[in-house]
């Protein structure tokens, strides 16, 4: 039964949703933020209008997220999602005042102040949640038997309010590219500006978390800088700063779609990074992915329907951003 | 273990899934009817259904957008709150849940779009396709949640290996004995919900002289769809309680609030249950008729809470009285569609104000009933989640104090208590503006959510979408 185990498998699709997450409702999220920056109704009905059509199917991959988890590693969905118990609670609540603000601000025009700022606060306050949680997964949960230990509040640390704000500025350097491609004139060049400003808060915040996390671990300082680790996995910071240059080249020059390739190569190389600290650890410090796992029968069953659906499900979610190419203009809308 | 913690965890989690339900128990059936409408506008070619399923399209999506959104909170709640019942049932439930991820919340995502804003740019087929593609998602979603929610009122095809569920067989986990019956019920009453809040709509644009047209068509249809529906509904809700009493017959008890073990038994139409002194108080019973009722035979036996230790009963009250205003409901719409087939016959069914304004005085009650239903439903399952096998006290994350859960359900409350009178007041606005005022879309949108600033867009030059 256990000769052909399904853990690889599903730590792949669950990764790769993850980072898909991150990416997708990653820009979204960004141009929710910058939104609250734009100087008049105008240049925020072309902002709003650059994600309204595709934001639904972005946020469906953070539930399709949380529920492979409870699937396919049910022990690590256990003792996570309770040890996060206020940042989850918090992401929610900005997540529901952001979703209905798509709706409500023009059906209901006497309140559109409320609901606008609701869209750009729920972006921001969602962002640093996220953050946040990444920063208390990195440091680890007190664990007993099966059960988060700790107090609901150890996620709070100096580290996780770093990563929580790294997120902001990361999501806004996704957003300012995603708006650099989608807007042009006035607006672009607000978006590069804004980029720029997101892109040095990343690299400051990339450059602090990556010497604090070794500092905080031995075992990831002995991951990264133990013989030969340090010469197999020295092209990642080298890549990053690469990336960070051709980034920043971009926001000053004509290009229309490199700055939003620039901040995915960017966030690809952290997820990496995050990846190679961690593994194989999916509770870090006390259960690794396999452990964690849930039963052969149960990975099957779902891997059966997922390896049909998922494509299909690509093929759909493409399919709508194609319909959606190209710039947005005010006079023609969408 | 944090007494409060567990019963504030518990408040919290029937907050915010009374909320949720509350949309899916409208937009699975509007989806269908929207479906339907633009079948009907394909096939006949007549404006009059295109008029009716925009109007009602520009609701649903309202609606829809509030679904979404405390839809997103309900999976995290069994991490943040029901950690062991995560950890103990993840294994049969989990992918349950996921599946209702893939087929469904992509599939309604992704087809919303064409549906709202596609109709200028795709043939009408597409769109029709679309309509039906909206639906479907709807109606996978209620398959796949009301399966694991049967799972955990009637568990089946698992096995136990230390103190967690495993799966043995997925078709029995699937198809577990109250499943059929759970699914049917409550689809239909989904549908019947939509339907009296499309009659009450209808009756309204009918006495208010507005969209004469649209809302005869709307109110003649509907009321054809309920004369099949209520009974059917009511049928199946016996079917679904003669199943309970084979199944959960601590829950039924309750229900009926039986405290004896008995043989030809009353009903009580109305009691105080006191479950210190194991009695009921004020009753006032109908000979024979629960026998007749639950077993279907004059001299039937059902258990009764004696038979179950103290620690094992549900709370009686609740169920009890939840459970009559659901029937009480029901009967009151039975009465309402046997009115309406006399009113037929008479001619009179447009023109008899009394019936017009019954119609909007029930319009909300189908909400009232899916609340009612599973409070029955859901309260007569305690003391456990997983009916007979984990308790709700060993479910909870241990790592909650009670003065966390009240913070975060204070939270939900303050939030929810601020989006639903919005989405109610945006919708009733909706409605007042009625169908004959909606012009054929001009924008061309294709896809997604709907792309505000069109609407501003036309707002600005005096027209509404
Ligand atoms: C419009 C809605 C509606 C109406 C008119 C009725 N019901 Fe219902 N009922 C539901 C909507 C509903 C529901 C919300 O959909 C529930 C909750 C869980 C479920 O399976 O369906 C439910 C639960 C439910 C249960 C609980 C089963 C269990 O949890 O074990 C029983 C026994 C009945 N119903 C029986 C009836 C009867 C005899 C009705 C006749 C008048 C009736 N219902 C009308
Ligand atoms: C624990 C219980 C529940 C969970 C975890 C849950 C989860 C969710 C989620 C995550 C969404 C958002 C989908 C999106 O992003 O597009 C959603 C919406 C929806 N849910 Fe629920 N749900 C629950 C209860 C129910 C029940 C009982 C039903 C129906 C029987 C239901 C039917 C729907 C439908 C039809 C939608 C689509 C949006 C809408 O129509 O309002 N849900 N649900
Ligand atoms: C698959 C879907 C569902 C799951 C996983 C689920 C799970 C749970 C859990 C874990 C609890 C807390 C323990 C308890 O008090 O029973 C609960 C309670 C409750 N649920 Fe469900 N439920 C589901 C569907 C629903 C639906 C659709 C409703 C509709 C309104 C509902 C209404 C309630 C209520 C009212 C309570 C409170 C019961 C009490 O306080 O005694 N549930 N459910």
């Amino acid at each position: 039964m256990n000769t052909l185990s399904l853990v690889p498998v599903w730590t792949l699709i669950l990764g790769a949703g993850i980072f898909f997450y991150v990416l997708l409702d990653g820009f979204d999220l960004g141009v929710g933020m910058l939104y609250g920056f734009m100087p008049n109704t105008k240049s925020r009905n072309i902002v709003m209008n650059a994600i309204a059509p595709i934001w639904d199917g972005n946020e469906t991959w953070l539930v399709l997220g949380g529920l492979a988890l409870l699937a396919a590693f049910p022990l690590a969905f256990a003792i996570i999602i309770p040890a996060l118990y206020f940042p989850i609670l918090v992401m929610l609540l900005a997540l529901v005042f952001r979703g209905v603000a798509f709706e409500f601000r023009f059906r209901d025009a006497e309140h559109k102040t409320f609901w606008d700022r609701g869209f750009s606060y729920g972006s921001t306050i969602a962002t640093l949640a996220q953050g946040i949680m990444l920063g208390a997964f990195i440091q680890g949960f007190k664990v007993e038997s099966r059960v988060f230990a700790g107090s609901v509040f150890d996620f709070l640390t100096p580290f996780s309010i770093l990563t929580g704000i790294a997120l902001v500025f990361g999501y806004g350097l996704l957003g300012a590219g995603w708006l650099v491609l989608k807007t042009e004139g006035e607006i672009q060049d607000r978006a590069r500006r804004y980029g720029r400003v997101c892109l040095g808060g990343v690299l400051i915040a990339i450059l602090l978390v990556s010497i604090w996390t070794p500092l905080m671990s031995d075992a990831i300082s002995k991951r990264w800088f133990s013989w030969p680790n340090i010469l197999v996995l020295s092209p990642v910071p080298v890549a990053t700063v690469l990336v960070a240059g051709i980034t920043w080249r971009t926001l000053n020059g004509a290009s229309q779609s490199g700055t939003f390739i620039g901040a995915i190569g960017l966030f690809a190389l952290s997820y990496s990074g995050i990846a190679i600290s961690l593994w194989p650890m999916i509770v870090p410090h006390h259960y690794t992915l396999d452990q964690a796992a849930s039963s052969p029968s149960t990975q099957a069953f779902l891997l059966v329907g997922t390896l049909f659906l998922l494509p299909i499900i690509l093929v759909y979610s493409g399919w709508s951003y194609w319909v959606f190419r190209g710039k947005v203009r005010p006079d023609v809308g969408y | 273990m944090d007494e409060t913690a567990v019963l504030l965890s518990r408040l919290q989690f029937a907050w915010v899934i009374g909320w949720h339900i509350l949309m899916p128990a409208f937009t699975v059936g509007m989806a269908s009817y929207i479906a339907i409408l633009e079948g009907l506008h394909v096939v006949t070619g007549r404006d009059v259904y295109l008029r009716i399923s925009m109007f009602w399209i520009r609701i649903f999506s309202v609606a829809f957008g509030v679904g979404v959104v405390t839809g997103v909170v309900m999976p995290f709640q069994i991490g943040t709150n029901w950690s062991r019942y995560a950890d103990a049932a993840g294994n049969v439930v989990g992918p349950l849940f996921a599946y209702e991820g893939l087929t469904a919340f992509f599939l309604e995502a992704a087809f919303l779009g064409v549906l709202l804003f596609g109709r200028k740019l795709v043939p009408p087929w597409a769109h029709f396709v679309a309509a039906l593609m909206v639906a479907s998602g709807t109606l996978f979603s209620s398959f796949w949640i009301l399966a694991a929610n049967s799972w955990m009122q009637t568990p089946a095809g698992y096995e136990v290996i230390d103190g967690r569920f495993f799966p043995k067989d997925w078709i029995d986990v699937i198809f577990n004995p109250s499943f059929p019956f759970r699914l049917a019920h409550t689809v239909t009453g989904f549908y019947v919900n939509t339907g009296f809040v499309v009659l009450g709509i209808a009756g309204w644009l009918i006495s208010n002289k507005r969209s004469v047209e649209e809302a005869r068509v709307m109110l003649s249809m509907t009321l054809w769809l309920l004369t099949f529906l209520v009974p059917l509904q009511i049928f199946l809700g016996d079917q679904h309680g003669l199943n309970t009493a084979e199944h959960q017959p601590a829950k039924l008890a309750a229900i009926e609030a039986r405290w004896n073990t008995e043989r030809s038994f009353p009903l009580a139409l109305f009691a105080i249950p006191d479950p210190a002194n194991e009695t009921n108080r004020y009753a006032i019973e109908v000979p024979y008729l629960g026998s007749l009722i639950l077993t279907h035979s004059l001299d039937g036996e059902i258990k009764g809470l004696k038979a179950f230790e103290p620690d094992d009963r549900p709370p009686v009250a609740i169920p009890f009285f939840a459970f009559r205003i659901m029937v009480g409901i029901g009967f009151l719409m039975l009465a309402l569609v046997a009115t309406s087939l006399w009113l037929r016959y008479r001619r009179r069914l447009f023109d008899s104000p009394w019936f017009l304004r019954g119609s909007m005085a029930m319009s909300p009650l189908g909400f009232v009933a899916v609340l009612a239903g599973w409070v029955t439903t859901e309260v007569g399952r305690q003391p456990w989640t997983v009916y007979g096998l984990l308790r709700t006290v060993d479910s909870v994350a241990p790592s909650l104090k009670g003065g966390d859960v009240l913070g975060s359900l204070l939270a939900y409350m303050a939030v929810y208590l601020i989006i639903y009178p919005s989405a109610v007041l945006i919708a009733a606005r909706l409605v007042r503006n009625g169908p004959a005022t909606v012009p054929v879309p001009v924008a061309p949108i294709e896809s997604g959510r709907p792309s505000a600033p069109v609407h501003v867009e036309l707002l600005q030059q005096g027209k509404s979408l």
